[in-house]
């Protein structure tokens, strides 16, 4: 069985020259669209490096990160220790992780587990309309009302308090973790439920020993990332928490988070100063730290997949 | 017999993988040819070679000749484009397009354009209404689906039952105008007398085409195919005449198989 | 120990619980912030521009400052995002350089947005010149919607099923036929819903607008990209905290929110119908 080579079908394959070359013009558009897009993300790392770097010789840099007096403004000494506000953000952020985390995995379980679909057509886009609501209306709510009611319950010592300020970021992480925990939850396939409901487990000790188990990536980047976005969150602290600059640990009272004293700081400060580039240096701290936070959840989703 | 596809030492390694080791093997021309073997032995790496459709898969290569009409399809001056518009391919699940079942049909065709010759010089145009009506017709009619969606034609495709989604992938695959086509499990997901319609239709089908099908189901290659092929872990191990695989093995290894001693 | 079912009643109470919880929040919110501005929402408060410091007549400036930014953000944003994801999904989803990438764009979407604003001032602001003007806050609230939108977006295409690419590859299809004809219709709505989503996300920030300019009060419209601007959120903002009589104003502050929060919530409405139906429609 002899195979001959034949001309004609070699001419049939060949590359057709008659077409103009689209296909490598659109994917050198498409590839010269990506890397401006990436070329602007990574600006935003350069440019804080950049606005930072005066301070680095201008302060004494172990001073800024030990010490407990954030003053910037005063005329002779001014003080930038970054702990007042570092510590500002954290009480904010780990108080609203405190509320929101149990009542958000509580919501989703509900939603992924127990509601009927009928009743979920109307919670899920609840949710999403809820994340959608700007901050600065956050905001709003919680300098006009939410403070008024906390300080009916709890008469604390300044009505604008870090409390205050976590509840509204409470319900901002919300929606998020509901988001992530639930598509966590529905990931988890339907056999596992029933393997466990068929050997007599309660719908409650197969969400328990089951479903959350399995979807427990999920559910820990879900947290994970809505505490990111707690640290990073600017209006709602701006105006909820009062914006006092002192240490202290008492929920009760003012307190000026790292995102707030940026924005507020920058409505007075002069151009290329030095409060100026400390500024930058504190937006590079919290890059830092969100960055990290995020990659946090990346990790933990791929580390604790579960293949089905 | 005449030669429509003809393998060379072919190799197929996925990353580290090493899923296809050494086939040599002719396909004849206007016959069916099945391909048999355990699952994971390499058989659907196969096919989809002969299409080069492994190259849209990360981390394959394919090493080895694989000569159709006497161009090996893998050679640098070949585009893959036109090796795909050549040698067609049918898949394991039903895959229409989520599109209407005239669109299904005349998406192959509109993307190629009439290419023809006036004057001397090779000009391509766009498909005129009444050739585009024309292809979609006569080859729903091919595939044995025309009667029984002619009424509803914009319908969508995936509206259609599984046997019927298959049948309208075949009608998809004969309007761009294959010389060759392949089968990948095209009744794996099909009940029986969808699968037996199916049969029919390829059996129809080697009058004007070559038909390359992998199975899992040895009566299945039994009725339908000229010659069939046996692969195990990457290797073909026999090829021959259906009737001769099936009633005199040559290797142990093929016996064994169909016996039903392994896999 | 509790009775198996009882605990089951109780544990499954809370979660009710906490799911009701959400809601309410989200009509009490809702609740305050439409009986506090229908008060002073009047066709005039939409149309005219403010008087005596902000503390009499309309919002206008501010409602057309915030539409121009969305402008700017659908010429600059969309198209960047949409061509991006579509090249790290389409043609790099397997390589290095596409996983470099894609993890720096998801990270980069929880990165505060004053940061944007640091870079808005330093780059536009200052180092290109654009001084505190509607272009050098609409290219910073651009850049900070980027990845949002091509995530949204690369979700969006990752979701057409593969076989349909290789049903359009048998055909003999270039890489961009499938692309245009088989993969970008169906991924269409979703990267509608994507596009909806990041504009109004950039129509309700006002952080980033506090660093690049936007201004307290004007009388006038902007009349060019490099004029000054008002934007609602901070309008919001500004007059809570820093209006001449807090007090008096708040009907002001309510009916601008109400304003702002009918803005958003009505494109997030429309994103969430869109993908309904488009889930609906199309099942593989």
């Amino acid at each position: 069985m002899a195979f001959k080579i034949k001309r004609e079908g070699r001419r049939k394959l060949r590359k057709n020259k008659h077409l103009p070359p689209q296909e490598k013009l659109i994917q050198l558009a498409l590839f010269l669209a990506t890397w401006s897009s990436v070329a602007a993300l990574a600006a935003v790392f350069g440019e804080l490096l950049l606005g930072a770097f005066p301070a680095f010789t201008s302060i004494d840099i172990i001073d800024f990160f030990t010490g407990t007096v954030w003053n910037p403004s005063h005329p002779m000494y001014p003080l930038y220790g970054i702990l007042p506000l570092f510590v500002g953000t954290l009480m904010v952020s780990f108080g609203a992780a405190l509320i929101a985390i149990p009542i958000g995995l509580g919501c989703s379980i509900w939603l992924a587990e127990l509601a009927s679909p009928r009743v979920k057509a109307i919670f899920k886009p609840a949710i999403e309309v809820l994340a959608g609501i700007p901050s600065v209306i956050f905001g709003f709510f919680a300098l006009v009302i939410l403070s008024e009611w906390i300080a009916a319950v709890f008469d604390p010592v300044t009505k604008l308090n870090a409390l205050n300020g976590a509840i509204m970021l409470a319900v901002m992480m919300v929606p998020i973790m509901v988001t992530v925990a639930e598509d966590a939850m529905n990931a988890v396939p339907r056999s596992l439920r029933e393997a466990s409901l068929a050997l007599g487990a309660t719908k409650w000790e197969t969400i328990r020993h089951v479903v959350v188990p399995a979807s427990i990536s999920g559910v820990m980047a879900a947290i994970v990332l809505a505490f990111g976005r707690a640290v990073g969150e600017t209006m709602t602290v701006l105006m909820a928490t009062g914006n006092a600059t002192l240490l202290h640990f008492d929920m009760l009272r003012s307190v000026q988070t790292m995102t707030a004293a940026i924005a507020i700081d920058f409505g007075e400060v002069e151009f290329g100063s030095e409060h100026y580039h400390v500024l930058f240096l504190v937006g590079l701290v919290l890059f830092v730290i969100t960055f990290l936070i995020n990659f946090l959840a990346v990790w933990i989703t791929k580390r604790f997949k579960e293949d089905y | 017999m005449t030669t429509a596809i003809h393998t060379d030492d072919l190799h197929v390694y996925f990353e580290k993988n090493h899923a296809l080791k050494g086939v040599t093997m002719d396909i004849g021309m206007n016959e069916v040819t099945s391909i048999i073997g355990p699952s994971g032995c390499g058989k659907s790496t196969f096919i989809r070679c002969i299409n080069r459709m492994n190259d849209i898969i990360p981390g394959c290569s394919v090493k080895g000749a694989i000569m159709v009409d006497g161009a090996d399809i893998n050679d640098d001056d070949v585009d893959v484009v036109n090796v795909r518009r050549r040698i067609g391919m049918v898949f394991q699940k039903p895959n229409p397009f989520p599109k209407s079942i005239y669109e299904n049909v005349a998406y192959g065709p509109r993307l190629h354009g009439v290419t023809e010759t006036v004057d001397g010089k090779v000009r391509r145009r766009k498909h005129t209404k009444e050739e585009l009506d024309g292809i979609v017709e006569h080859s729903l009619r091919r595939a044995a689906l025309w009667d029984e969606v002619k009424d509803r034609l914009d319908k969508s495709g995936t509206s259609l039952s599984g046997g019927q989604q298959q049948r309208l992938c075949i009608a998809r695959t004969l309007a761009v105008n294959p010389e060759i086509i392949l089968f990948d499990e095209p009744c794996s997901a099909l009940d029986p007398i969808a699968t037996a319609k199916i049969e029919d239709l390829l059996v129809d089908l080697k009058k004007d085409y070559t038909v390359v099908i992998v199975t899992h189901s040895m009566q299945q290659a039994a009725r339908i195919s000229d010659k069939t092929a046996f692969f195990y872990l990457g290797d073909l191990i026999e090829m021959g005449d259906t009737k001769q695989i099936f009633e005199r093995p040559q290797k142990e290894l093929t016996e064994q198989y169909i016996t039903g001693r392994m896999g | 120990m509790l009775n198996r079912r009882t605990t089951e009643m109780m544990v499954f109470t809370f979660f009710r619980g906490c799911a009701v919880l959400v809601v309410l929040a989200l009509i009490v919110l809702v609740g305050y912030i439409l009986t506090g501005g229908l008060e002073r929402l009047s066709i005039e408060f939409l149309t005219e521009m403010p008087r005596r410091a902000n503390t009499q007549g309309g919002i206008l400036p501010a409602i057309v400052g915030t539409f121009y930014l969305m402008l700017i953000v659908l010429a600059i944003s969309v198209p960047i995002g949409v061509m991006s994801a579509i090249y790290l999904q389409e043609y790099e989803s397997s390589s290095v350089m596409g996983r470099v990438f894609r993890l720096a764009v998801y990270n980069l979407a929880g990165v505060p947005s004053i940061v944007y604003g640091l870079l808005g001032l330093g780059i536009f602001v200052a180092y290109l010149g654009l001084g505190f003007s509607l272009i050098s806050a609409g290219l910073t609230l651009s850049i900070m919607t980027l990845p949002l939108m091509i995530t949204s977006a690369r979700e969006a295409i990752a979701a057409v099923p593969s076989t349909v690419r290789e049903a359009s590859y048998a055909l003999g299809a270039t890489k961009w036929q499938t692309i245009w004809h088989q993969v970008l219709p169906y991924a269409l709505p979703g990267i509608f819903t994507g596009i909806i989503l990041s504009v109004s996300r950039a129509a309700g920030e006002t952080a980033p607008l506090m660093l690049t300019g936007v201004a307290m009060s004007l009388q006038r419209l902007p009349d060019s990209f490099f004029d000054s601007f008002m934007a609602l959120p901070y309008h919001v903002f500004y007059m809570a905290t820093q209006s001449s009589d807090l007090l008096a104003t708040r009907p002001i502050q309510y009916a601008t929110a109400l304003v702002l929060l009918l803005l958003v919530l009505g494109m997030n409405l429309i994103a969430i119908v869109l993908r309904k139906r488009y889930r609906d429609k199309y099942r593989w």
